[in-house]
C-alpha cells in the first residue's frame, strides 16, 4: 500500500478523538434546549456557557459573553463585516481591507461595495506584510471599519495586528481580525491587540466542522442578520449547536494548552521541509515571510511547472496537499493572495501548499523530500517553459 | 473529479518529448493562463508518422495533450486536422465542465502544427 501523507490541514483537519468523546452526550443524553427553563435544558445551558468561557480564554477575551458562537468561519466574517457596515453606516461608509484576505471577507466587501459602501484594498509587501503606512493613507472622516487577516492560510505571513490595533483604535474606528487560520497555533489577545471583532472556526483547531465564532467587544455597535429567537445576544438567532459548540470550546482549550509545544514541533517540521526543498531543487521558492509565518505553514513555488500536476502527481505517491492554483477552484484566475505579493500569473500557477498538523512526524517531511524532487523533475522534462540547460 | 482515462495518460503521457528536425511545430495557450503546449510532427508521404508534445498545464491539459499525439500519429494531414476538442474530450471518456476551454488546447496546437508544415512546403515550392 501506498503510504499517506496528510499535509492539507488548512483545507480540513481530522476531529480530535478527545474532542469528539466531549461532544458525544451533547447527541443523545444533554440534548435539551439551552433556551429551556426545565433541568435539561438547564444542563445545555450550562454546557453552552462553559464552552463561551473556554473560547474567551484563548483569544484573551475578558468577558464570555463577548464570544457569540456561529457556523464558522466563513459567517463569522460576514456577520462581522455586514453587521458594523450596515449599523454604522450613517457615521460612514468606508472600509479598508488588504489584498491578501480570505474569500469570505473579499466578497463581502465586494457585495458591500454594490451596496454603496467604499472599500479601500492596501497592498502587502512581497513577503505578505501589509503596508502600516498606506494603510494609515487610506484612514478618513468616513472610515467605520478596517479588516485584516492575522495570517493568511495560503501565505503564512502574520501581520502586525497590535500596530493595526493601535491604529484603528486611535482614530476610533472598529478593528475586525480573520484568525480563522490563526487562533490555536500563536497566542492572540484581543485586549492587548486592540481588536474590537474577531473571527474563529472550529475545524481548524482539530473541532468538528461547521461550528465558528465571532468575538464582538462590548459596546461594538453590530446589527444581526439572522433574526429569530434572539439566541448569542440577539446576535444570531437559532437554537444553539450545542454538540458543535461544545466540541469547538474544548478543541480550543486543548490548542491552547498545546500552543508552545506542538508550535515548537510544527516549527521544525516546517523549517525542515522549507530548506529541504529549496536546497534540493533548483529555482523553487518560498511565498511569505522567512520567519513571521504561521508554526504549520510551507508555501512554495516552482518555475515552469503547474500546480494541479504537482498535487495530482504527489497524490500518486499518497502525499496530499493544496495548491493557488487557478484550476483547483472554481475561477481561472490564480489565487488574488499570490498575485497580491507580486507573483507573475506564470508563477502564482506553480505554487504548492503544506500546511502540517499533529500527525505529521519528522518521517513524512523526510518522505515528501525523497519524493518531491523527481516529481518535479519529471513535470519539468514534460514542460515547454523549462530552459534546455535544466 | 477526472475519469480513469484521463488519470491514466497523466500518469503515462505517451509522445513526451521533442522532435529537433520536426516537419511542423504548433504551441498555444499562455503560461498566463496556466496552460501552455506545443506539438511536433514529423510528415511522410502526406501521413504523420511522428508526433511528440511538451504541456505546462494541468491534469487536464497534459492527459489532452497525450490523447491528442495518439489520435493523431499514422493518420493522413487531412485526417488529422478533424481531429477536435470535441473528439479528443470524448476519447477520454470526457472532461470536467470548467476544463473545457481552458485546458483542452490539444487540437488546436496539432492543426498549428499542421499548417505550420504546410506553410514550410509552400515556401519551398
Amino acid at each position: 500500500m501506498t503510504r499517506r501523507v496528510y499535509m492539507d490541514h488548512t483545507a480540513s483537519r481530522p476531529i480530535n478523538p478527545e474532542v469528539f468523546k466531549a461532544m458525544k452526550p451533547y447527541f443523545t443524553d444533554i440534548y435539551g434546549n439551552p433556551s429551556s427553563l426545565h433541568s435539561s435544558g438547564l444542563d445545555a445551558r450550562k454546557a453552552l456557557e462553559e464552552s463561551r468561557t473556554k473560547v474567551a480564554r484563548l483569544i484573551g477575551a475578558e468577558n464570555p459573553e463577548e464570544i457569540s458562537f456561529t457556523s464558522g468561519g466563513t459567517e463569522s466574517n460576514n456577520l462581522a463585516i455586514k453587521g458594523i457596515a450596515y449599523r454604522n453606516k450613517k457615521r460612514g461608509n468606508h472600509i479598508i481591507t488588504t489584498t491578501i484576505e480570505h474569500m469570505s471577507v473579499m466578497n463581502t466587501c465586494k457585495y458591500l461595495a454594490r451596496q454603496g459602501f467604499e472599500i479601500s484594498y492596501v497592498p502587502v509587501d512581497k513577503q505578505g506584510v501589509v503596508d502600516i503606512e498606506k494603510l494609515e493613507n487610506e484612514i478618513n472622516e468616513k472610515t467605520i471599519l478596517i479588516s485584516v487577516t492575522y495570517a493568511s492560510g495560503e501565505i503564512g505571513t502574520i501581520e502586525p495586528i497590535k500596530e493595526i490595533g493601535k491604529l484603528a483604535s486611535n482614530n476610533d474606528i472598529y478593528l475586525h481580525v480573520d484568525a480563522v487560520a490563526t487562533a490555536g497555533k500563536i497566542p492572540i489577545n484581543v485586549e492587548d491587540e486592540h481588536i474590537n471583532l474577531l473571527s474563529i472556526s472550529s475545524n481548524d483547531m482539530y473541532g468538528p466542522k461547521g461550528v465558528g465564532a465571532l468575538y464582538v467587544k462590548k459596546g461594538t455597535k453590530i446589527q444581526p442578520f439572522t433574526h429569530g429567537g434572539g439566541q448569542e445576544r440577539g446576535l444570531r438567532s437559532g437554537t444553539e449547536n450545542v454538540p458543535g459548540i461544545v466540541g469547538m470550546a474544548n478543541a480550543a482549550e486543548i490548542s491552547q494548552g498545546e500552543i508552545e509545544g506542538e508550535g515548537k514541533r510544527l516549527r521544525f517540521l516546517r523549517d525542515k521541509l522549507i530548506k529541504g526543498i529549496l536546497s534540493s531543487i533548483e529555482r523553487s521558492y518560498l511565498n511569505g515571510h522567512p520567519t513571521k509565518r504561521l508554526p504549520d505553514n510551507a508555501a512554495l513555488r516552482f518555475s515552469y511547472i503547474e500546480g494541479e500536476s504537482l498535487i495530482l502527481s504527489l497524490d500518486m505517491f499518497g502525499i496530499q496537499v493544496s495548491s493557488g492554483s487557478a484550476c483547483t477552484t472554481k475561477t481561472l484566475e490564480p489565487s488574488h493572495v499570490l498575485l497580491a505579493i507580486g507573483l507573475a500569473h506564470e508563477e502564482a500557477h506553480g505554487s504548492l501548499l503544506f500546511t502540517l498538523g499533529k500527525q505529521n512526524q519528522a518521517e513524512d517531511v523526510g518522505y515528501v523530500l525523497e519524493v518531491l524532487p523527481d516529481v518535479v523533475k519529471k513535470l519539468r522534462a514534460m514542460s515547454p517553459l523549462t530552459p534546455k540547460e535544466m | 473529479m477526472y475519469s480513469e482515462k484521463v488519470m491514466d495518460h497523466f500518469r503515462n503521457p505517451r509522445n513526451v518529448g521533442e522532435i529537433p528536425d520536426a516537419d511542423g511545430v504548433g504551441t498555444v495557450g499562455n503560461p498566463v493562463c496556466g496552460d501552455l503546449m506545443t506539438i511536433y510532427i514529423k510528415v511522410k508521404d502526406n501521413r504523420i508518422v511522428d508526433i511528440k508534445f511538451k504541456t505546462f498545464g494541468c491534469g487536464a491539459a497534459i492527459a489532452t495533450s497525450s490523447m491528442t499525439t495518439e489520435l493523431a500519429k499514422g493518420k493522413t494531414l487531412e485526417e488529422a486536422s478533424k481531429i477536435t476538442r470535441a473528439n479528443v474530450a470524448e476519447s477520454l471518456d470526457g472532461l470536467p465542465a470548467k476544463k473545457m476551454h481552458c485546458s483542452n488546447l490539444a487540437a488546436d496546437a496539432l492543426k498549428t502544427a499542421i499548417n505550420n508544415y504546410l506553410e514550410k512546403k509552400k515556401v519551398k515550392k
